[in-house]
């Protein structure tokens, strides 16, 4: 499938900002056998002082730039062209939880794709006992880790609301689960939370889904910004899937992958420090297109 | 023979030791196994024994009184807020041979060089995991493995510069490493201050004492650090995370001893990937930065987030080469104590040969065959977090032996170490060597570790000659027993022969060492402008106070008309005379001390005093004055306090352009309340007696006197106040003053053309100057007090932004 996509992010600044720094991941990535960037930028306004392309250590293709010049309002915006090839495996050939326990013993490397980053707590999130009862609920030692994860997002879809009004961005995975509501970046993140109390690794994605669905098929939800969702190791032989809690389902073909991390801070769109004294506005368009 | 017997018969001093009764099964500094005090202790020992405890404790005073003097103190955090206690001097020094620590010092240079080759495999290849030496999980879990910074090769080529080992004696004689320290080793400049401090205590002796000298070290450090700038024109700063951190005080001592700036993250910034302090005279390159701050809060851009003390974009500038971190973000994942159970063989695979120091025994029980043993064992096992980085007696809430957890939930121990696994340590129980304390006129031995300092120079690694010691509370010799707080020591290491002569200030310095003028950073300059501002306003609130309460005696009368225009007018300047001592006039005391708690290096430990003495003598007036009455009197007081603390650092200051800042903020404030005062109190419908107030408030009755031979009118008092250019109280005065440090601020005139700072003092300064009494009115001083406002702005736009 290919697309185009549009996306505006704008800050408006209550008072001007002195100086800023920012980290962008917006770029869709380029993932063999799954999705490929055929034609990508991202252009900026003002224009910064400085201006820097990298990776990160999950391999995200990063902006970073610098303002030293005072400025109200910030703008970014990408336009790209991706190919997205990928599709869930039809067959579950995943071990057993408990064999999924051996497999992950046996691993001796710190490369970026190991599943030994994606299994304890992290930054954004921390483990609480409530999520491994969860999950525990749901699957036992026996269970294939491919129908772990599918369970449980299941499982997660039905339980929790969707609701774009009720968490922000620094809620806390805890609390949007004890209230049973939130948007992707909280479903995602209680997940996450829950696979990796039951022993499954696993990580955040952030990217774009498809803007309006093929005939026949709902919208999904969290299309008219930038979505997240899940990803989860399943043993040696299939590696990582990817689940969309949200949604509830595999992800496919609907779905583009911009970053990867441990959870919402490896992947944040926009990272940034102001010396600004105000609050803030900010404003999302995102427009994904089949072509 | 009994130990008593040995003691008692072969020792001259045996009222000083007539307690001292090592433990069983512990090992002695002072003793040996027989029960005779050790050579290396001897004369000291000999000296001690010739002093009655009068002398001892005028001795130990001595020591006291220096601390007290330097301001050391130690900032301690309970469960009733922060509180500074007094440094916890242990008078008696540790004395070590220099056969011990000759053994020590191989062992702990070969261990930095181990753990340097340990931390650039962690970031780098990470062959160790590979080869199964480390559990990838382990290194994945720690959150000090700062991912950002894997694949980053250190500018130097070095990760490590500073290392401390916190170390202690086991039953058998021999050292064991309790804990490696890599993150941002504190203690070294505790132990320069113990050393001042012992030395007085036992200066005669100290003298003629075989004792290792400490300054070398330190001269070398230095030289190594100013080395690693290269060929640039750059600074070597120390990165703090500010006067809340506990060890603040050491870091201000050692930025003040080495000549280093201090600075926090705010100071900082990143320009095209070259780290910059922000100064008075604009951006200058930081290209070597010893930093006293945990990495995880060096760059909330890259690392943790939620840091409001960081530098954005600091990892950046680190992976751009611009600049050398001592040590490298990244090196705290060394303090992880699980790691302690690897070392051994790896030191074996990436030296090929054994630690000569051996570490603490450890297992981790994230593998099954560490576990089971730990399980077998675990009555005396010690366990805690395996990705603590703490000291391994620092926290009773997470460290514990295994003995006492049984007491407590007998029969599932077992349960429970399945259950953390990964997570979990066990640990040998350490058993410490005692070291002799004073106590009530005798010695008494109490447990002691040490911590040793390495630092990196130009012949490689090289071991402070002494260390800071802590010594424990109580009897009780196990190393878990020290969280319980205690003292801390000097420690001497003593040889036959006298060592080499060594301080800081001495020999010729290769390149003389001088801190670049004009490098005063901006939020030093801030601070102090506005400890300036601060300590005016307190003096212009107090007078204006004790003028008030003057007439309200006078009159007895509230309501009198100069009485209620003086109530409002406190208010209006938000100093409302609502209690004796409002509580308004000790907040802006306690603004000045802020203010200079973060300037510390940059200002006198008598005024630093002064200042604490004065904010607190304000608050306790505030809570004993009870009746209108008695403020006058405390008003005077706390005026004298303010005067002699002006006088301090007036007096005594350098004058470098710090001074400048704290100048200008006091002639600023001066100017503007005498502007402001003027215009009010000035005016037409100011009742009778406001111009002697103003007279009074303006300690000028006497000059009045003096220089008019008329009666008090409103043209001299504003020919005297606004208009005298040799009154310090005097608007015109003080912009005179302000004009001067103003043209001597970097960029004041730019290739031969004022700065608009300079310019604006210059038009205010001139039309008050060639204005006339009569032609001053209230609305004039009024616009003239907002002007001057206005330069408080312009002044901040221009260097301190």
């Amino acid at each position: 499938m290919l697309y185009d996509i549009t996306l505006e992010i704008t800050h408006d600044y209550a008072s001007p900002a002195n100086s800023g720094r920012h980290a962008l991941r917006l770029m869709p990535a380029t993932i063999p056998q799954e999705q490929s960037l055929l034609a990508g930028r991202i252009s900026l306004l003002p224009e910064p002082s400085e201006r820097q392309e990298r990776k990160d250590f999950f391999g995200n293709a990063v902006t970073d730039i610098a303002y030293r010049k005072s400025h109200s309002e910030l703008c970014f915006k990408l336009t790209a062209r991706v190919e997205r090839t990928a599709t869930p495996e039809a067959f579950d050939i995943s071990p057993s939880l408990k064999s999924l326990a051996r497999e992950l013993a046996g691993i001796r490397s710190l490369r970026p794709e190991e599943p030994v980053h994606f299994l304890a707590a992290s930054p954004r999130l921390p483990l609480d006992p409530a999520f491994a009862v969860y999950g525990r609920e749901h699957v036992t030692a026996d269970t294939s880790a491919v129908s772990a994860v599918e369970t449980i997002g299941k499982a997660l879809h039905q339980d929790m609301r969707f609701d774009a009004e009720a968490t922000t961005v620094d809620t806390p995975a805890l609390e949007a689960f004890e209230r049973r509501h939130g948007v992707c970046q909280d479903f995602s993140h209680i997940m996450i939370a829950c696979l990796r109390s039951i022993g499954i690794p696993a990580g955040y994605v952030s990217g774009f889904l498809r803007t309006t669905p093929p005939e026949g098929r709902p919208r999904l939800e969290g299309a008219d910004a930038m979505h997240a969702w899940v990803r989860a190791w399943c043993g040696i032989e299939i590696g990582w899937i990817e689940y969309d809690p949200t949604n509830a389902v595999r992800v496919g073909q609907d779905h583009i992958v911009v970053a990867r991390g441990r959870d919402y801070g490896d992947a944040a769109p926009v990272k940034g420090v102001l010396r600004t004294a105000g609050g803030q506005k900010t404003d999302h368009k995102v427009d994904v297109v089949p072509r | 023979m009994s130990l008593d017997e040995t003691v008692i018969s072969g020792d001259p001093g045996r009222g000083l030791l007539k307690s001292y009764r090592p433990y069983p099964g512990v090992s002695d500094e002072l003793l040996d196994p027989a029960g005779r005090v050790r050579p290396v202790w001897r004369p000291f020992i000999d000296h001690l024994s010739t002093q009655t405890p009068e002398e001892i404790g005028e001795r130990f005073a001595r020591g006291n009184q220096y601390l007290n003097d330097a301001g050391v103190y130690f900032r301690h955090y309970g469960q009733d807020g922060t509180h500074e206690r007094e440094w916890p001097l242990s008078h008696i020094p540790v004395i070590i041979s220099e056969d011990d620590w000759q053994a020590i010092t191989d062992g702990l240079v070969q261990r930095a060089g181990l753990l340097e080759q340990l931390v650039a495999d962690l970031y780098g290849p990470n062959d160790l995991v590979r080869d199964g030496y480390l559990p990838a999980s382990l290194i994945a879990r720690s959150p000090e493995w700062q991912r950002p910074l894997v694949g980053v090769t250190p500018k130097s080529g070095h990760f490590l510069h500073f290392l401390a080992f916190e170390i202690g004696r086991g039953p058998d004689g021999t050292w064991w490493v309790l804990s490696d320290r890599a993150q941002a080793p504190s203690g070294a400049g505790f132990a320069l201050e113990n050393r001042v401090a012992t030395g007085r205590v036992f200066n005669e002796y100290f003298a003629r004492a075989n004792v290792h000298r400490l300054a070398g070290f330190f001269r070398r450090f230095r030289d190594h650090l100013v080395e690693l700038r290269g060929e640039t024109d750059s600074r070597v700063s120390i990165l703090t995370p500010g006067p809340m951190n506990d060890t603040y005080f050491e870091h201000a001592y050692i930025a003040r001893y080495l000549g280093f700036m201090l600075l926090e993250g705010e100071d900082l910034t990143v320009e095209n990937g070259q780290l910059m302090v922000r100064t008075v005279a604009g951006l200058k390159p930081v290209s070597v930065l010893w930093r006293r701050l945990d990495a995880a809060w060096a760059d909330p851009l890259e690392l943790e987030e939620s840091s409001r003390i960081g530098t954005p974009g600091l990892v950046q500038a680190v992976r751009e080469g611009s600049v050398t971190m001592v040590n490298a973000l990244g090196s705290g994942i060394l303090e992880t104590r699980a790691l302690l159970a690897f070392l051994p063989r790896i030191s074996k695979r990436l030296l090929g040969e054994p630690l000569r120091l051996p570490n603490v025994a450890t297992w981790w029980c994230g593998d099954p065959t560490p576990r089971d043993y730990v399980k077998k064992h675990a009555e005396r096992m010690m366990f805690s977090p395996a990705l603590s980085t703490s000291l391994p007696f620092s926290s009773a809430q997470t460290d514990f032996i295994g003995r006492d957890f049984e007491r407590f939930h007998k029969g599932i121990l077992e349960t429970w170490i399945d259950s953390k696994a990964s997570d979990l340590v066990g640990q040998e129980a350490v058993t410490l060597s005692t070291t002799p304390a004073y106590h009530d006129g005798g010695l008494v031995p109490r447990p002691m570790s040490l911590r040793v300092f390495l630092a990196r120079t130009e012949n490689g690694w090289e071991v402070m000659a002494g260390g800071f010691a802590r010594i424990g509370r109580t009897e009780d010799a196990s190393a878990l027993a020290m969280q319980e707080g205690g003292s801390t020591a000097d420690v001497w290491i003593v040889g036959d022969r006298k060592p080499p002569r060594d301080s800081l200030l001495h020999q010729n310095e290769l390149p003389y060492f001088k801190s670049q003028a004009g490098t005063l950073p901006a939020r030093a300059a801030d601070n102090l402008f506005w400890l300036g501002r601060y300590v005016e306003r307190a003096e212009g609130a107090v007078r204006l106070l004790r003028a008030y309460h003057a007439r309200l005696q006078e009159t007895a009368d509230p309501e009198a008309p100069l009485v209620t225009m003086t109530a409002a007018y406190l208010e209006e300047i938000g100093v409302a005379p609502d209690a004796p001592v409002p509580e308004s006039l000790c907040d802006i005391l306690q603004s000045a001390v802020t203010s200079a708690s973060k300037v510390r290096d940059r200002f006198s430990v008598d005024g630093w005093l002064a200042l604490n003495d004065l904010a607190q003598a304000a608050n306790s007036a505030r809570l004993t004055q009870r009746h209108n009455g008695d403020v006058p009197r405390a008003m005077g007081l706390l005026l004298r306090k303010i005067t002699g603390f002006s006088g301090l650092v007036h007096e005594n200051m350098y004058r470098f352009i710090g001074w400048r800042f704290l100048s200008l903020g006091r002639a600023l404030e001066r100017a503007h309340g005498m502007a402001d005062l003027l215009s009010v109190f000035t005016s037409p419908e100011a009742p009778e007696g406001a111009l002697e107030l103003l007279l009074e408030v303006g300690d000028s009755a006497m000059s009045m006197r003096r220089r008019y031979a008329v009666s008090v009118s409103q043209a001299t008092v504003l020919d005297l106040l606004a208009m005298d250019t040799k009154n310090p109280r005097a608007v015109l005065y003080q912009l005179t003053e302000m004009k001067d440090h103003i043209a001597l601020l970097p960029g004041a005139t730019e290739s031969g053309h004022l700065s608009n700072l300079a310019r604006s003092i210059l038009q205010i300064h001139t039309s008050l100057a060639i204005a006339t009494p009569d032609t001053l009115t209230p609305d004039m001083l009024a616009e003239l007090r907002d002007q001057i406002a206005g330069l408080s702005v312009e002044l901040t736009d221009a260097y301190i932004r």
